[in-house]
């Protein structure tokens, strides 16, 4: 019996692994912007003369822009991915892939893949800490990253799993995340990422003033929202002013004596000083977002990390999601039916993904979207929105600095914030209004072609994206 | 009025337009814009109605937006034109 | 009626889209110390465009140059004739650095067709000398409708340290209060500077409250909330003035000349005093319905 798993080079794991022309390869996005294991793999699998790879990655960032070049040398003719940065992104909407990417949701994915909808040939796992058998972990070396939420279904569904890690450990590393039963090979290499670009700079608290307002304004939401008592629970975006509102929400709860019962999602250090303040039972985390994340994952039992399926999968017994009270969400544009667009910008171009936007608004009692109502001369608020990401029916309330506007089918709630003297107005109001300042917007041409599908958490197709020309 | 020299206005922030204006004998604008496709020809309309108003029967005018709204092209625009009205470069 | 006065940079159009919505009872679009004189003729321009096309929902107040400069007159050649609520020129020393101002913005309101003293006036004091003349500048000419003490610039010319405390302000704070509230008119506070102090903020808002003043100045967003909480009426303080006017109502009923409430008489100041409470909470939409 081999003692180790570990084998020389990536090359080598993936030779033994048997990867072949027209086969399937994951990736998991914990490293986010630092990470350097995709290019990695790919220059590898580029160099072995593999062709028509499917690449399935949970979330592709502008640090992969080599992958470009491997679409335009027809070693990627697939993508599949809950999110696509602006760099990769543009060229998806140029149409540098013949076949449509599939646009999944964070909950999607894994169960896409469990449900054997999305098969894996070969799964690489990215572990800032791994021993010789494959026991690994975020939460160690010198690329911690904390959670590694999103890499077990890979782990545990694709045919062959490779774990790369910069920190090989003897066996056994007692805090494993993601157990040597799912591995095959380990891989040592010089760096797995950048430390900077892991923790990278979108999880500060704005200082823009507006960005301050709305998140006053989510926080007397939430506040008012009936929902606001002891066991709540709650999840919030990385941007700034939704990191700001946990910081409002925080200072409501403390002042109020209101004990929740757990934090869920990407996690920062502001949801962290929230457990710690008393503000949570726990924390379920499918990634972190910062260091104080990352040390708190670590050395705190109350924070959890959770898998991607367990977070927000829809075909499972039952997700974090489901038992969510409040979500505070981002959107480039939403429409007046309250259908939002995470995707795309205003010009059509790709820069984005649901990720966990439609598993939540789904789960969520309220999903609350924060946005500025203009950005950039546009209206955030638009007649149709280019890309449904998340559905309508599953937005409850819009917060923009110059009013909110709640969803027609929640009357209630509107009712509640009315009377605690919030400023309530429809959304069709918030739209004049911004095009009283903005102008109204000639509707912008796209191509043809369609160069993504949107499915929705449930399989469906929710959406295409056009080509932009 | 009458552009005697080359000028300029406004900054490359968001929500700002950076304009340049040059002595000419006709009227000719230039607009590079984050809102081209949405609201260039506007842009290029409210840029024409300002030299009008102002009297200036040429200039070569050329516009990098980011996203400035209608008031603030205005604004940048007319600071450009009083700017090069002013006496001649030497 | 106003709490919270927020300065707001005159040549910034990302900040000038959205100066209304910060909370602020007024905004301060400024044209002097937060324009470098390169883009003094950029920012007038800039701030008449905004004035005109956005629909501000709060006052809105210019602070122009100071009469020393070659720009005031510039300033309010552009700003004047879209009738702000109110203008604010800097170093004001004396009433006839007032007169001055008042002099050439009777001329424009002339010329533009303006009723004359449409466009009030907000003296800003920042100097010893204008500390003195306090009562002099406030009461002036009718369109000074108030004055703010600029704490900054005054220290420099009091050659003291400004500090956070502001013990070296304090008898300047004292004498503004007076002389406004003796020529009938509202009184703002200088900023405090320091944006990460909260605490800090607070316990300077609420000293200047009790000092008298009207309202308090700002060059943050994040002072205004505090600041306008600090300086609303308290719902104790508009509980007693309603029962203070309950109280005299019956006694007027039962013809009863002098009454008591809590075992205290209700002379003459104790009503008017209730009177403006109540004023004032209308005002800023704090009053809770019956």
């Amino acid at each position: 019996m081999n003692n180790s798993k570990v084998v020389s080079s990536i090359k080598e794991a993936i030779q033994l692994a048997g990867l072949k022309d027209g086969m399937t390869i994951s990736f998991h996005h914990h490293l986010r912007n630092g990470d350097y294991v995709l290019n990695m793999v790919m220059d590898a699998v580029a160099d072995l003369g593999i062709k028509d790879l499917n690449v399935n990655a949970s979330s592709v960032f502008d640090t992969h822009e080599p992958l470009i070049g491997h679409i335009k040398n027809h070693v990627v003719t697939g993508l599949e991915a809950d999110y696509i940065g602006g760099v990769v992104g543009r060229a998806i909407s140029h149409g540098v892939l013949d076949k449509p990417v599939t646009f999944r949701s964070h909950g999607g994915r894994p169960s896409d893949i469990e449900q054997g909808r999305s098969p894996i040939d070969v799964a690489f796992v990215a572990a800032p800490t791994s021993d010789t058998m494959g026991n690994c972990s975020g939460k160690y070396g010198k690329s911690a990253c904390g959670s590694l939420g999103y890499a077990f279904a890979d782990a545990m569904y694709a045919k062959k799993v490779i774990v790369i890690t910069d920190n090989l450990v003897p066996y056994p590393l007692a805090d494993f995340s993601i157990s040597e039963i799912y591995v095959d090979y380990v891989v040592q290499v010089e760096s797995i990422g950048n430390p900077a670009g892991i923790v990278s700079g979108t999880t500060k608290i704005t200082r823009d003033p507006v960005g301050l307002v709305m998140a006053q304004y989510a926080a007397k939401v939430i506040e008012h929202s009936g929902l606001l008592k002891d066991g709540m629970s709650f999840q919030t975006g990385a941007g700034g002013a939704s990191l700001a509102a946990a910081k409002y929400l925080k200072d409501i709860m403390l002042e109020k004596g209101i004990k929740g019962s757990y934090g869920l999602g990407g996690i920062t250090s502001y949801m962290v000083d929230m457990l710690n303040a008393g503000c949570f039972e726990a924390l379920l985390d499918v990634q972190c977002f910062d260091l104080g994340a990352v040390e708190s994952i670590r050395t705190n039992p109350r924070h959890r990390e959770v898998t991607a399926s367990h977070y927000a999968s829809p075909s499972v017994r039952s997700s974090a999601v489901d038992s969510l009270d409040v979500v505070i969400l981002g959107a480039t544009q939403i429409d007046t039916d309250f259908n939002v667009n995470v995707h795309t910008d205003s010009n059509g171009y790709i820069m984005g993904g649901s990720g966990g936007h439609s598993d939540t608004a789904a789960g969520a009692k309220m999903a609350m979207i924060i946005a500025p109502l203009t950005r950039a001369r546009l209206s955030i608020v638009v007649d149709r929105v280019l890309t449904v990401s998340t559905p309508g029916s599953t937005i409850d309330v819009l917060v923009t600095q110059r009013g909110i506007a709640v969803n027609p089918r929640q009357q209630e709630l509107k009712e509640r914030l009315q009377k605690a003297g919030l400023p309530i107005v429809e959304i069709q109001d918030l739209k004049r209004i911004a095009e009283e300042l903005t102008g109204t917007p000639k509707p912008i041409h796209l191509g043809d072609k369609v160069v993504a599908n949107v499915l929705y958490r449930d399989g469906s197709l929710l959406d295409t994206i056009k080509s932009v020309d | 009025m009458e552009i005697k020299k080359a000028a300029v206005a406004g900054t490359m922030e968001s929500s700002d337009v950076y304009v340049e204006i040059k002595p000419a004998s006709d009227i000719a604008v230039q607009i590079e814009s984050v809102v081209a496709q949405q609201f260039g020809e506007e842009i290029e309309r409210v840029v024409r109605q300002v030299l009008e108003e102002n009297g200036v029967k040429g200039a070569h005018v050329s516009l990098n937006d980011k996203g400035a709204v209608e008031c603030v092209i205005r604004a940048r625009v007319e600071t450009a034109i009083r700017r090069g009205e002013g006496e001649r470069d030497q | 009626m106003r709490r919270s006065m927020l300065f707001m940079p005159g040549n910034n159009p990302g900040m000038l889209l959205n100066a209304d919505i910060l909370g602020a009872d007024a905004v301060i679009l400024d044209l002097e110390d937060a324009v470098s004189p390169a883009e003094k003729d950029a920012a007038r321009i800039l701030v008449h465009n905004a004035i005109k096309t956005l629909k501000y929902k709060c006052e809105v107040c210019v602070r122009i140059n100071s009469i020393d400069t070659t720009f005031w007159k510039e300033d309010l050649d552009e700003i004047l004739p879209l009738a702000p609520d109110l203008i604010m020129p800097p170093k004001i020393s004396t009433a006839q650095d007032v007169l001055v101002v008042d002099a050439y913005m009777t001329e424009l309101e002339k010329k533009h067709g303006m009723e004359v003293g449409t466009v009030k006036l907000i003296p800003l004091i920042e100097t010893a000398l204008g500390v003195e003349n306090a009562y002099a500048i406030a009461s002036s000419c009718p369109r000074v409708a108030a004055m703010l003490l600029g704490g900054e610039d005054l220290t420099a010319d009091l050659q003291c340290k400004r500090t956070k405390e502001g013990k070296e302000i304090f008898y300047s704070r004292s004498r503004m209060v007076v002389a406004a509230r003796a020529a009938g008119v509202d009184c703002y506070d200088t900023p405090f500077t320091d944006v990460n102090d909260d605490e800090g903020l607070r316990e300077d808002a609420a000293f200047a409250k009790a000092l008298g003043f009207t309202g308090k100045s700002s060059i943050s967003p994040r002072h205004v909330a505090d600041i306008n909480r600090i300086f609303s009426p308290t719902q104790a303080d508009i509980e007693y003035a309603q029962e203070v006017m309950e109280t005299i109502r019956v006694a007027k009923e039962q013809g009863k000349g002098v009454v008591s409430l809590r075992g205290k008489m209700i002379d003459a100041p104790i009503v008017t005093r209730a009177r403006q409470v109540l004023e004032m909470a209308k005002a800023m939409g704090v009053l809770i319905d019956e």
